[in-house]
């Protein structure tokens, strides 16, 4: 598979999770583990642009596929993409654990839906926990960063 | 003066009161962080922690022979491995001769008394194999009588978790003060209530974890994965290792997934993972999973209480009484005696009683142990006292407003001794302007506004309602926090603390108070916390003590860095050192730049580098205070409760970082809707956890979160720091309870008196 662009091979067993895989074989602890269960979001990658819970599924089911993740997001090592520098400068992230699935959940989000209302960011964000945030500034840097893609 | 024209001024633009851009961002935003499973050593193994199935049996042996021949085990623990058979876990404060029988072990040793308490630990070459290999363990349990509830805790025959104690009851605390039966005595009006607050926990979205390794030659050990209170764990571990010498422990941070009270304590594992360490020679891994998560990590909240309230026709309290059971499950962890003992000794909240009683028990269960959760104690009292101030408001037909206002502790008998003690520390409300920060709110958040909201018709079957509840806060202390200032001749400086980072932005804020009271730029001060190899104390971070204690700790070393440096520069540059302006090239003389000193010519005597320490010492807390105000909207056919508007004020002496400040109040608050609503750890009859995953304990979600006002004030600087502040993590939580409660009883008619407010429950109460 296709990892941020750069090929990534490994004979894996059936039952490894692509999280694992992305975590241990690619080595990009970026994304994480909050449940391993599906339900808080911050495991979410991107699989051929769309969202998806790599704690949900197995390696193996993204062969020969694009996965995204948060690694891959920044232009530079020295910049941070439109997304994260809102979330920066938002205050939108306490302890980090839950950002890297929130970045990825909403950047595919602004894709479908470039221009949300707060209302429409809200109920996109429901598929992720985040415990430190209370959620407001998040929301507030996701239409800061709609704002600054659309001009 | 026109020569400053050109230069920014650093602690205008970043330093206290303003709000930088966080220090700590920039690796998280980009997926750079290393949180514990993120972290690797070479050689590394892994560790799976078995816990019973059970919530109270007795197994009289365990065999390892399958587990120890199964490929990839290097090793199994059980009780019979360990020192002295396990040594109990020690409290951290409120130890007592009563709550020490209830201490917890490393591992069960014949018996279990909750389901996930661990009885042995298997080491492998991963995870996966590990576990496996756990299956093979031969353990016949046969299954003792469960007790759950408080009340049952307490009842003639309950079953006993300890036979040898005869009793369930691990602590007690009564405190007095007044002539409390003369005040029943006179009173127009006694209120008499019961209310139950329901089991639930901190659950930081990153779980536990360590790594820890063993050096042989040394004969040391460095432990990865420490949170809040490094040094206090160090000095734990090597007691219950037996090693007097703690220097050979090493404890690090790396990064923290949220804390909020219960990440950090000293568990079982914190002893299990690196005794493993070193049984084995090899590094050694463990991460809880979800399910492990939610039974194992302190719980917290659980509690009934009994209360009594007398009043005056007039609304005039008189007196408060309360007995209430405090359920701290199994065992007596490291905070099992502080809930109860703040709540019983914070009850009285921001009021005027003449006379109070408050009296605790609090019980062992076959429930996971309990600890701290974000505004521990308080969260619990607060709903319990703003409730029944209600229910005598609407007895005596006052407004809910105008009956706090009336109690309130006036302005000017600050510091007001409240007479109880908090682990030794009295209770001394530092400073305070209560009526002040009611008279700010109301009109911030338009309450006269709501009110009428509040009047108007609502669509068929909803309901509104208006809450208020009012809360005193506290903060600190834990004594002393260290800092060390260092500044290198290249104006790179770095900053030391005692104080913890749990991801609430720590560095940011040391990183300010140093830049006001050093005067170089924000982008020059690094923050280093978190290792106890670095740093030779701490008390880390609790209780909103971080910025209280370990800022004022920072402020004062950076005072003395400065003025070591620009009196050294006055002597060198022969001008007054208060003419003098630092930069992170040197010393100038004010409207000379011409006049000036290099950093490196100053510090070429002290290669390179100035230092200073500072210590700050404080035992007394400090009191902030705040209001919450809900107006919710109750639909009675389906139990939704949907929230119109929510508003905090609190007042926290001095805010350091505004956008910090909100944050951790927005924060808090989301923590606190989740314990209003919706977060519930249950168990079925034989102590089963029913709520083992996310998809049964339910945290908020941003649908469940609505926007928050906020009003942050400091009209009460604290004056036992020299900053003025007194902590701002936990007044988000603390009144939640409280006001949803009360809005949601408003709306319906009818008196809330238990948590969570779940649709079921609102059916019901809309029924009565
Ligand atoms: S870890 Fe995948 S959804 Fe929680
Ligand atoms: S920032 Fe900590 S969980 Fe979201």
């Amino acid at each position: 598979m296709k990892i941020n662009g750069r090929a990534v091979e490994g004979e894996v067993e059936p039952r490894l999770l692509l999280a694992d895989f992305i975590r241990d074989n690619a080595g990009l602890t970026g994304t994480h583990l909050g449940c391993e269960h599906g339900v808080c979001g911050a495991c979410t990658v991107q699989l051929d642009g769309h969202p998806v819970r790599s704690c949900l599924i197995f390696a193996v089911q993204a062969h020969g596929h694009q996965v995204a993740t948060v690694e891959g997001m920044a232009p530079s090592d020295s910049s941070l993409n439109t997304l994260q520098q809102a979330f920066h400068e938002c205050h939108a992230l306490q302890c980090g654990f839950c950002t890297p699935g929130i970045l990825m959940t909403m950047d595919a989000f602004l894709r479908e839906e470039p221009d949300p209302t707060p209302e429409r960011i809200r109920s996109a964000l429901g598929g992720n926990l985040c415990r430190c945030t209370g959620y407001q500034n998040i929301i507030t840097a996701v239409r800061l960063a709609a704002d600054r893609l659309n001009c | 003066m026109k020569t400053t024209a050109d230069r920014i001024d650093p602690v205008a633009i970043n330093g206290i009161g303003t709000s930088p851009l966080r220090k700590e961002d920039w690796p998280l935003v980009r997926g750079e962080g290393t949180f514990i499973a993120d972290f690797k050593r070479p050689g590394l193994v892994h560790a799976f922690v078995v816990r019973s199935p059970l919530a109270h049996a007795q197994f009289p042996s365990i065999d390892c022979t399958a587990t120890l021949a199964a490929p990839g085990v290097l090793d199994v623990i059980t009780a019979n491995e360990l020192p002295d058979r396990g040594r109990p876990i020690p409290t951290r404060q409120f130890a007592d001769e009563g709550s020490n029988r209830f201490l917890q072990r490393p591992l069960a040793d014949g018996v279990v008394r909750y389901s996930g308490e661990p009885v042995a630990v298997v080491i492998a070459d991963s995870r996966y194999r590990a576990e496996d290999a756990a299956e093979l363990l031969d353990i016949d349990y046969e299954r003792l009588d469960v007790v759950l509830d408080p009340d049952d805790a307490v009842a003639a025959n309950a079953p006993l978790l300890r036979p040898d104690a005869g009793t369930n009851v691990a602590g007690h605390l009564l405190v007095e003060m007044g002539a409390i039966d003369e005040a029943f005595a006179e009173a127009d009006l006694v209120i008499k209530e019961t209310f139950r607050i329901q089991r639930h926990a901190a659950v930081p979205l990153e779980t536990r974890g360590l790594l820890a390794e063993y050096d042989a030659e040394t004969e040391s050990i460095t432990v990865w994965g420490a949170a809040k209170i490094p040094h206090v764990n160090r000095t734990i571990l090597a007691r219950l290792l037996g090693w007097s010498d703690e220097s050979r422990v090493r404890l690090v941070e790396l990064h923290v997934g949220g804390g909020f009270g219960a990440r950090g304590e000293f568990y079982p594992e914190d002893f299990l993972i690196p005794f493993a360490a070193i049984r084995t020679g090899r590094p050694v891994a463990w991460v809880e999973d979800r399910e492990e998560n939610l039974r194992a990590t302190n719980h917290s909240r659980e509690q009934v209480h009994r209360v009594e309230m007398a009043l005056k026709k007039d609304g005039t309290f008189l007196a408060l009484k309360d007995s209430f059971i405090n359920n701290t499950g199994a065992y007596v962890r490291t905070h099992g005696m502080t809930v109860p003992a703040l709540s019983v000794s914070m009850l009285p909240g921001p009021y005027k009683w003449p006379a109070y009683r408050g009296e605790f028990r609090s019980v062992v269960t076959n429930k996971t142990p309990g600890g701290t959760y974000r505004s521990p104690g308080r969260f619990e009292i607060n709903f319990v006292r703003e409730r029944l101030i209600d229910i005598a408001a609407h007895r005596l037909g006052l407004d809910p407003v105008d009956i706090r206002r009336r109690n309130l502790i006036d302005r000017t008998s600050f510091p007001h001794d409240l007479g109880t003690l908090y682990d030794g520390h009295p209770v001394i409300y530092d400073s305070g302007d209560y009526e002040l920060l009611l008279d700010k709110a109301l009109p911030a958040f338009d309450y006269e506004g709501l009110e009428r909201w509040r009047s108007e018709p609502a669509a068929g079957g909803i309901r509104r309602g208006l809450g208020i509840g009012f809360f005193v806060e506290k903060a600190g202390p834990a004594e002393r926090e260290y800092a060390r200032v260092e500044l290198n001749d290249k104006g790179d400086v770095m900053v030391y603390t005692g104080a913890a980072s749990v991801g609430q932005g720590v560095e940011t804020v040391l990183a300010q108070i140093c830049v006001s009271h050093l005067g170089l730029p924000y982008e020059r001060v690094r923050v280093i916390h978190g290792d106890t190899a670095l740093i030779p104390e701490g008390m880390g971070a609790f209780g909103s003590r971080a910025t209280m204690l370990g800022g004022a700790a920072v402020m004062r070393a950076s005072k003395q860095l400065r003025k070591r440096l620009l009196d050294a520069a006055a002597e060198e540059l022969e001008a007054a050192p208060a003419d003098l302006m630092l930069s992170p090239e040197g010393v100038s003389v004010v409207g000379a730049p011409a006049r000036s000193v290099s950093l490196k010519t100053l510090l070429s005597t002290s290669a390179g580098v100035i230092i200073e320490e500072h210590r700050f010492v404080c035992d007394l807390l400090g009191f902030p205070y705040g209001i919450h105000v809900a107006a919710v909207e109750v639909d009675t056919a389906s139990g939704a409760i949907r929230i119109h508007r929510y508003a905090v004020a609190y007042d926290i002496g001095r805010c350091v970082n505004p956008v910090l400040v909100a944050g951790q109040i927005s924060g808090g608050f989301a923590q606190g809707i989740g314990g209003a609503l919706l977060e519930e750890f249950s168990f079925d009859a034989n102590g089963q956890p029913m709520s083992a995953s996310f998809m049964d304990y339910l945290l908020p979600t941003s649908e469940e979160v609505p926007d928050l006002e906020v009003l942050i004030t400091e009209d009460a600087p604290s004056p036992l720091n020299p900053l003025g502040v007194k902590g701002a993590g936990e007044g988000g939580t603390a009144g939640v309870g409280a006001a949803i409660a009360n809005a949601v009883s408003d709306a319906l008619g009818s008196e809330v008196t238990r948590l969570p407010l779940s649709p079921q429950r609102v059916v019901e109460l809309a029924g009565e």
